[in-house]
């Protein structure tokens, strides 16, 4: 089904998010905002929720921390104990302290990478993927908001411009999306 | 948006815009090189080709070609690789501790200061590697199954530490510095007008398109990673101390060590930012993001990390007088009037007496004292690891094994080279990275930027003084 959507360019954070905020008390929906650096304060105007990477990154951390716990007490206390200078590796416990430094490593290596990788799937860039921007000047001084037809059933287009023309904007814009 | 004091000297100088940043920061990178380019990259890559073409004949032949002996087993080998770490301890600490600590200075240096982390631990990693003589068999540090041998690797050894402490380091550090990278190669991209450039900018900017989504998440990610970076900084040179402080070594066995270390490597990876960043500013006309205020911010850091140092120093000499250990005492009095005493005096004045002058305000705002105290730092560094290294160790208990290390060609070979290779990375990334971090800098464009700043009645002041 073919969508119809509006671009809306502003040349000013502010301006964007000033617009956005009486747009969206006038029950518009925001399905985008397209910028060239973090606005902040954007997400809760037009409804995007906190990202949970980060309990992600503690759990890739846990994992880390429980592996390299359990690796080293594999390798230094069950598989192969060693007897230094008549001193035995008896149990990890008495063995723990020399561990401290890499299981620290590694949690730090476990929770920086999985959050990485994480990152980049949910964001979906990865090498070689096409760029989404509307306009290229959006990853230079230009703020780009984008709604969506189906979902402002309330209003149409023209209604959507009017509104939109009051808010500031430089440039407007409107394409079929397949 | 935070407020800034009036009074507060802006971060950015002059009447910019968005677009201006843009654009300062992609000129050179769009732009031909200039031909001094050519002729460092040129001079460079001779003296980084001679060092890999010493590293070859090095194992082809053996570690033997070094100065070594059966006293003094450790020598520049080391002590470049602790030099190079240290260097490699500034980038991190500005991108993450800084970050941390919400200092806005930082925007704009953390992204070369990184790249400098990161090809200044590339360069550390190479001398532990090329020390094994038999580089190939490498892999055999990582804690691999038994059909290579009887045993596993040693998880109580410091050098194993070491080995986890540098490899996590480095790949936190780089994914740190793209993840920052990947919204201002797309800017790069959506400006390239040449087919090839457009298509390496697309492929590095993994089709990034600054949705608010992604913004959300760019700056959790950068968040937490800062978080998970700024204790990694002080563990990396903490374990890189401990091959030192765990032995009974007379002058290693030393459990100051570790905050003496983080605060050398700190002192000297400042330090090397200088010297790169005073050139760079001047060269790609960036004068206007790093300025005098960001210099005085730097040497501030120098002095107090130096002063740290300069205390570690005396906190060490007195102990080994105080402990009563007569070989700990022989220790320190062998650095100071052996005959290692011009370097023990040389890391004393480089180290210890240079910072100090940095209390003086025409000083640490001054440029060109600033470039020279930052040359001298990083001399008095490394001489501050050859004389823990070498000097400690010269001289053992047995007089009759007493002996002195002269460096080799390929020693001194090897190290060059080092420095060489470095600034091929550093060139490259300078030509073709954006050495700014745009999005960062663009953010802080309105609290800092000197136009703003100078506008009470800016719209910018009213409606968001709630935040």
């Amino acid at each position: 089904m073919a969508e119809t959507v509006i671009y809306a360019m502003y040349d000013d954070d502010d301006v964007l998010k000033d617009g956005a905020k009486k747009l969206v008390a006038k029950g518009v929906k925001i399905s985008e905002v397209f910028s060239p650096f973090p606005i902040h304060g954007i997400d809760p105007i037009i409804g995007i929720k906190n990202t949970r990477l980060g309990i992600m990154a503690f759990i890739y951390g846990l994992t880390g921390t429980v592996l390299a716990t359990y690796g080293m007490r594999f390798f230094m206390i069950s598989d192969w104990p060693m007897n230094i200078g008549g001193k035995p590796n008896g149990s990890y416990l008495d063995n723990m302290l020399a561990f401290v430094p890499i299981t620290f490593e590694f949690t730090v290596l476990c929770a920086a990478h999985g959050m990485a990788i994480t990152y980049l799937l949910r964001n979906k860039t990865l090498p070689g993927l096409p760029a989404q921007n509307p306009d290229p000047r959006t990853t230079d001084d230009k703020f780009v908001m984008e709604i969506r037809l189906s979902e402002n059933t309330k209003f149409d287009a023209a209604e959507l411009e009017t509104m939109l023309k009051e808010t500031g904007i430089i440039e407007l814009d409107q394409k079929e999306l397949k | 948006m935070h407020k800034e004091a009036a009074i507060r000297e802006p971060l950015i100088l002059g009447h910019k815009t968005y677009h201006d940043i843009t654009e300062d920061v992609c000129r050179p990178i769009e732009d031909k090189a200039p031909k001094t380019w050519y002729i460092l990259f040129g001079i460079a890559l001779v003296i980084g080709l001679y060092g890999v073409g010493c590293i070859l004949y090095l194992l082809g032949t053996g570690v033997g070609v070094w100065g070594l002996n059966k006293t003094v087993g450790w020598a520049w080998d080391i002590t470049n690789f602790v030099w190079w770490v240290g260097i490699g301890h500034a980038g991190t600490l500005i991108s993450a501790v800084l970050l941390l600590f919400r200092q806005k200075w930082r925007m704009a240096i953390n992204r070369s200061a990184e790249a400098m982390t990161i090809f200044a631990v590339f360069m550390a990693g190479l001398f532990p590697l090329i020390h094994m003589g038999r580089l190939w068999v490498g892999y055999w540090t990582l804690p691999l199954p038994n059909q290579f041998g009887s045993l596993w690797v040693n998880f109580n050894s410091p050098l194993l530490w070491d080995v986890f402490a540098i490899s996590t380091y480095l790949s936190v550090g780089l994914v740190f510095w793209y993840i920052g990278l990947i919204p201002d190669f797309a800017t790069i991209r959506d400006r390239a007008k040449k087919p090839v450039s457009k298509k390496m900018y697309s492929i590095l900017a993994f089709g990034w398109s600054g949705r608010a989504k992604q913004w959300n998440r760019f700056e959790l990610v950068s968040l937490v990673l800062a978080g998970l970076a700024t204790p990694l900084v002080f563990s990396v040179h903490s374990i890189v101390s401990f091959d030192f402080a765990t032995s009974v070594i007379p002058g290693w066995h030393t459990t100051i060590f570790p905050p003496y270390f983080v605060a050398g490597a700190v002192f000297s990876g400042f330090a090397m930012v200088q010297t790169l960043m005073l050139v760079m500013r001047k060269a790609m006309g960036l004068e206007a993001y790093i300025h005098t205020r960001h210099v005085e911010y730097m040497n501030i850091v120098i002095m107090v990390t130096g002063s740290i140092v300069g205390t570690a120093y005396i906190t060490e000499l007195f102990i080994s007088w105080y402990s009563g250990v007569e070989y700990e005492a022989y220790a320190f009095i062998n650095r100071a009037t052996g005959p290692y005493w011009w370097a023990y005096w040389a890391m004393m004045t480089c180290n210890v007496v240079s910072p100090q002058l940095m209390w003086f305000r025409p000083l640490r705002r001054s440029l060109l004292f600033t470039f020279i105290i930052s040359i001298v730092v990083n001399i008095g560094m490394w001489f501050e690891r050859y004389v823990i290294i070498v000097t400690s160790i010269h001289r053992d208990y047995l007089p009759s094994a007493w002996s002195m290390h002269y460096p080799s060609h390929i020693d001194l070979g090897v190290y060059i080279g080092t420095i060489g290779l470095f600034f091929v990375f550093f060139l490259l990334f300078a030509r073709y990275f954006p050495v700014l971090a745009l999005n960062e800098v663009k953010t802080i464009l309105k609290s800092s930027g000197e136009s703003y700043k100078n506008a009470p009645d800016n719209h910018t002041n009213d409606s968001h003084s709630n935040h």
